[in-house]
């Protein structure tokens, strides 16, 4: 059986669902504009992973 | 299913009841003057990592903000002014609100870091430990001085825009910080003059309950004085200019006529006309900080375009 009569709650249910959406979609796109600033900017483009990246260092050996 | 959570189901929030968690209006103030200290900082930054930058600051007020609601939710039930926010009213239950307040700080301090460097994230982690744990935990409920220190937090985001542009402090963000502070104890106290009954109701140790009406007059003249010296010595900064000078000098001899008319007043005249000096003096106080540093961005507009 289906519920089909919607109830005030039901609307403020939506609008949370709803708001909580556009955040998480507009975090994303904050991280994704983020990313290609810094990179446009020249910040690094790798980092230290538990191997030896010369190219990391201030002089590059 | 109990008949409590059926009742509970009946307060379920909307997305705006979270939202007012925030405290969008302080946000507002909180936005535009860290936008301000970030621009007028003499390191330029990519429009994006300066949107970033405040939109997480921005983030790290409202999370202080539902922190101060879920610890102030008994206050706030007994003030007219506030009893109708997400906590007090039955629509977020304090536990919400701490969950919130607690996962925002983090998301905003980590995101600052990322997005800018460490020193504004430090910067942004300390302005919302002082003021959820240093204002509204200790000492709201015990010193008169409460607006004094409380408004330090209030104080910090032109700093953390600023820090967040060149990576550390200097003589101007200090300036900045210190205008915000000296502004806020007689703009929250002329509001105490006229919100009344509230704060006795509530039993937060205001300077209006605990050393009366006329010692919170004379604590306004007083800081107002104080807060004149700082508004100027900024004019003379690196990032200070014509257009700041002229209207920092306006406002302060504005605001100072403002302060005296309220210390030569008691009690009887101004329950005559209803607290109109109290009440424009408090309204004034909005437009002198909003001016102060739209002045600054004036004159850093015009200095970025070569007119002066």
């Amino acid at each position: 059986m289906t519920i089909k009569a919607t109830h005030e709650l039901h609307q403020r249910r939506l609008s949370r669902n709803v708001g909580l959406a556009i955040v998480l979609v507009g975090f994303a796109a904050v991280v994704f504009g983020l990313t290609i600033a810094k990179i446009q900017t020249g910040a690094p483009m790798q980092a230290f992973d538990h191997a030896v990246r010369p190219e990391l260092t201030e002089t590059g050996q | 299913m109990t008949d409590a959570t059926i009742t509970d189901r009946d307060h379920d929030a909307g997305f705006g009841d979270y939202f007012a968690l925030l405290k969008p209006r302080v946000m507002s103030l909180v936005v535009f003057t860290a936008l301000v200290g970030l621009l007028v900082a003499p390191v330029g930054v990519h429009p994006m990592v300066g949107f970033a930058a405040i939109l997480f600051i921005a983030v790290g007020a409202g999370a202080s903000g539902a922190l101060n609601m879920w610890w102030d939710a008994d206050i706030d039930a007994v003030m007219r002014r506030t009893s109708k926010r997400p906590v007090p009213s039955g629509r977020v239950t304090g536990e919400e609100a701490l969950a919130i307040g607690l996962a925002l700080s983090g998301f905003s301090i980590v995101m600052l870091a990322l997005a800018t460097n460490i020193a504004a994230a430090g910067l942004l982690a300390f302005t919302i430990f002082f003021y959820a744990v240093v204002y509204t935990m200790w000492l709201k409920r015990w010193t008169p001085q409460n607006i004094v220190i409380g408004g330090a937090a209030g104080a910090f985001p032109p700093m953390i825009g600023w820090v967040a542009a060149t990576g550390s402090v200097s003589v101007e963000a200090v300036l900045m910080f210190a205008l915000i502070l000296m502004w806020t104890p007689p703009h929250f106290w002329a509001l105490a003059l006229f919100m009344r009954s509230d704060y006795d109701d509530a039993g937060v140790p205001m300077l209006t309950v605990t050393h009366g009406r006329p010692a919170t007059r004379r604590h306004i003249l007083g800081y107002t004085v104080l807060l004149a010296p700082v508004s100027l010595g900024l004019a003379f900064t690196p990032i200070g200019g014509p257009v700041y000078l002229v209207v920092a000098l306006v406002l302060n001899a504005w605001f100072l006529k403002g302060a005296v008319a309220i210390w030569r007043r008691d009690e009887g005249m101004a329950e005559a006309d209803k607290y109109r000096a109290e009440k424009d003096f408090f309204r004034f106080s909005l437009y002198y900080l909003f001016l102060h540093f739209g002045a600054l961005l004036i004159d850093h507009t015009l200095l970025m375009t070569g007119v002066i």
